[in-house]
């Protein structure tokens, strides 16, 4: 007997006013390593963790243009395909009316795109979740973008595997963010990260990006001009490790440690997995 | 009736998508080391339409490109080259090198073979080897790495005089002695700025101001005689080792 | 009298008709034809013109200038017309040239600024941005061998900084602390540099607008194609006035000591 589950196709509501496929590319993000995302008055950072590939680190941020950047979670595949698209609207602004994109609607462009792929019979939802930075005229800026349509701006976000506890972190220091130094602002966003990792697990310089637009930090040795973003890696990554305090000192920022990441609600219509 | 003009056809005055904008850029490699000028006047006929339209544009912290002729094709060229500085920058986290961006520059010329840009480049800066580079190119993508170039409105004055300093061209070493084969930035930037007095001086279309550009290689020996100048001004923008830096002087204005 | 205003303001060509004792028109051949060359209509040239636009910088911003008349050859035809345009609330634009094409340019930059307007998310275009755009626009059409058949001015202030730039057919640009197009470049050029140079950020308002209305009236007194008609446009950090219709004040009684042609008892 044939029952329908309203989740093999991305255009029919279920009878809860759901559409599954959307909910289910969210998970996709979740199954995405984390990243977090902070902004102060002058600064705004990302924060990825980068999960081991066969012979490599997965790449977890990318360029833009010279003003913006990104962390992504979900599927790099989906991510490509997007960025590309943003570095396109951002060279095409550049070309048209020499200005930068105003980085809000950089983020209205793909959310846009993303929406159509929820509503269009034969498509299926991108999988994979953004964080943005960037500054222009109005300061610096972090979005969030999901494969739903949605796009918010936040003082911080997580999005990814156990993001949720990266969020208790950040939901209990977001106030002092605004005034943050860079400094203090990227400490704050490996505390927040390293909510995420599993147990006995660590951040160090392989598995750590840092995004950044604004002034240049005292840790940086690169040139950085006009305060541009840049991604940082590897042993450039040291010098922000280095100023993390140790979880169990006390000083930290004591964040729960348990994710409640099974808390996702129970469905009500059909049973979603077996 | 002869030498009488038919009326019966519409008289056709066609459209012509060019003009001159007059000017004078140069190049020259030295070991480590490369410059690139251009003077800032920018005129159509008699006219001046104003005394500061920069010809030379740093692309990379290894490639300066100038670029003279029709300054509408000229800016467009340049947007266009530093779109695809982008994207390879986009897809290789790393700049372009030089001899690349020549290579780059010839095909997007030659693209446009049948409705060119009007426009003589010269492109200057340091080779992945560490050496001063200079490649020039003409309106339709012809090019050649050279020591020196000079193009524009006073190539016929500055180019000989280039020849003969930097090439030595007529010129025989005194007995048991030979000319050197690159010269030291001290030297070559007096021969620059003499260039474009000169050329100031004897045509109408060059003047105002000068903007040149010095492009050092990793550790070059040129740099500490560069910061003592007057008014020079650094633009890197990476740490890949490479420095570039301008220098502004004025030239006559009548 | 030549009836076919195609001829109208041309002159005529000597090697015919030098008395012009027939009228000559441009009629329909009924010979071959090239089935493709009226397949597309371009501007081969401009048809309702108008002359010189002047602009400058001055303390408080950007003050330019161009006379209500839209010739049609040297027909004074259309003597209302305005040729400043402002573009959102901190961009002036003059045009000279073809003055259709130049109201096409206004619908374009209009639909732009509404499009901007309409984000509603605290950016919007400056004269920098306007002039980039216009300058795609024209270089692009040249390209097309379709051309706008104008010389643009582009002045404004935004975020405390003056812009001011030309644009014209052929997608030339540059900037300068004055500018003026058409007869305005030899007629009136040095005279505004002259004035201004050097005074950017000190000249008033007042000497800004005389040293405007000394210029466009040597225009006045020297372009065929002029008017004494004109108005100023002003941008400030307030935004952009254009003013009502202005006068220019001529003196005409130098012309009765002159000797050597026209009407003389003596």
């Amino acid at each position: 007997m044939f029952r329908n589950t309203y989740d093999s196709d991305n255009t029919v509501f279920s009878p809860q006013g759901r559409l599954h496929q959307v909910e289910y590319a969210l998970e996709a993000v979740k199954q995405g390593s984390a990243a977090v995302g902070l902004r102060s008055k002058t600064h705004a950072v990302l924060l990825a963790l980068k999960a081991r590939e066969l012979a490599s680190y997965q790449q977890k941020m990318f360029r833009i243009d010279d003003h913006v950047g990104i962390a992504i979670a979900g599927l790099t595949s989906d991510a490509r395909v997007l960025s590309n698209f943003m570095r396109q609207q951002a060279m095409s602004s550049k070309m048209i009316f020499n200005r930068p994109v105003p980085v809000n609607r950089l983020v209205s462009a793909i959310a846009d795109k993303a929406q159509v792929n929820t509503q269009e019979y034969g498509r299926r939802p991108y999988g994979v979740g953004f964080l943005v930075i960037g500054q222009d005229n109005s300061g610096p800026h972090l979005y969030e973008f999901s494969p739903s349509g949605n796009s918010y701006e936040y003082y911080a976000m997580s999005i990814g595997a156990r993001s949720q506890s990266a969020k208790t972190y950040l939901e209990k220091h977001y106030e002092s963010f605004a005034d943050c130094s860079l400094e203090d602002l990227i400490r704050h966003g490996l505390h927040a990260l390293r909510e995420t990792l599993q147990q006995d697990k660590e951040l160090n310089v392989n598995n750590t990006s840092i995004g950044i637009v604004g002034p240049a930090s005292e840790h940086e040795t690169a040139a950085v001009r006009q305060g541009g973003f840049r991604i940082l890696e590897n042993e450039a990554v040291d010098p922000f490790l280095q100023t993390m305090i140790a979880k169990d000192s006390g000083d930290a920022g004591n964040a729960p440690a348990a994710g409640s990441s099974s808390s996702a609600p129970a469905d009500e219509d059909v049973q979603m997995s077996g | 009736m002869p030498g009488m003009v038919s009326m019966t056809q519409p008289i056709q005055q066609s459209f012509n998508p060019y003009t001159e904008n007059g000017g004078t850029i140069l190049a020259i490699a030295g070991a480590d080391f490369t410059v690139i000028a251009g003077d800032t006047r920018q005129s159509e006929g008699y006219s001046i339409q104003t005394r500061y339209a920069p010809k030379v544009f740093r692309l990379t912290d290894k490639a300066v490109l100038a670029v003279n002729g029709f300054a509408a094709d000229g800016n467009m060229f340049v947007k266009k080259v530093r779109q695809r500085l982008e994207w390879y920058r986009h897809a290789h986290a790393k700049d372009m090198p030089i001899r690349a961006i020549a290579r780059l520059i010839q095909t997007m010329l030659y693209a446009r073979r049948f409705f060119p840009y009007y426009v003589y480049n010269i492109l200057g800066g340091i080779e992945e080897d560490g050496t001063g580079a200079v490649y020039s190119f003409d309106p339709v993508g012809s090019y050649e790495r050279e020591a020196c170039r000079a193009a524009g409105a006073a190539q016929s004055l500055v180019q000989p005089f280039l020849d003969n300093q930097i090439y030595f061209k007529n010129q025989t070493p005194a007995a048991g002695t030979a000319f050197p084969k690159h010269l030291p930035l001290s030297t070559v930037l007096p021969l620059v700025i003499d260039s474009f007095t000169s050329a100031t001086e004897r045509h109408i279309e060059v003047g105002d101001g000068l903007e040149i550009y010095v492009v050092l290689a990793r550790n070059s020996t040129a740099l500490a005689g560069l910061q003592s100048l007057r008014g020079v001004q650094e633009v890197t923008g990476t740490n890949d080792g490479e420095r570039v830096f301008v220098i502004r002087r004025d030239l006559k204005k009548d | 009298m030549d009836h076919f205003p195609t001829n109208w303001g041309r002159p005529r060509h000597e090697g015919f008709d030098a008395y012009g004792t027939f009228p000559i028109h441009q009629r329909p051949t009924n010979g071959p034809k090239d089935a493709f060359k009226e397949g597309i209509e371009r501007t081969q040239q401009p048809i309702v013109t108008g002359t010189s636009v002047l602009a400058i910088k001055y303390k408080d911003g950007i003050m330019m200038a161009a006379d209500n008349l839209a010739s049609y050859g040297s027909l004074a035809r259309f003597k209302d017309i305005s040729r400043l345009h402002a573009v959102g609330n901190n961009t002036i634009i003059g045009a000279g040239g073809d003055m259709s094409d130049f109201q096409y340019i206004q619908t374009i930059l209009d639909d732009i600024t509404t499009e901007e307007f309409t984000a509603q998310d605290g950016h919007s275009l400056g004269p920098a941005e306007i002039h980039e755009y216009l300058s795609q626009v024209m270089y692009a059409r040249r390209t097309k061998m379709n051309p706008l058949w104008n010389a643009l001015l582009v002045g404004g202030v935004k975020d405390g900084k003056k812009f001011l730039a030309y644009v014209d057919l052929l997608g030339t640009t540059y900037s300068a602390s004055t500018l003026a197009t058409g007869f305005g470049g030899h007629l009136a050029i040095p005279l505004l540099r002259e004035a201004v140079e050097g005074r950017e950020d000190t000249l008033t308002e007042e000497e800004a607008l005389r040293i405007i209305e000394n210029s466009m009236r040597v225009l006045f007194y020297r372009d065929a194609r002029s008017l004494n008609k004109y108005q100023v446009a002003i941008v400030t950090e307030a935004g952009v006035k254009i003013s009502e219709s202005l006068k220019v004040e001529t003196s005409w009684s130098f012309a009765e000591g002159i000797r050597g042609y026209g009407a003389q008892t003596q």
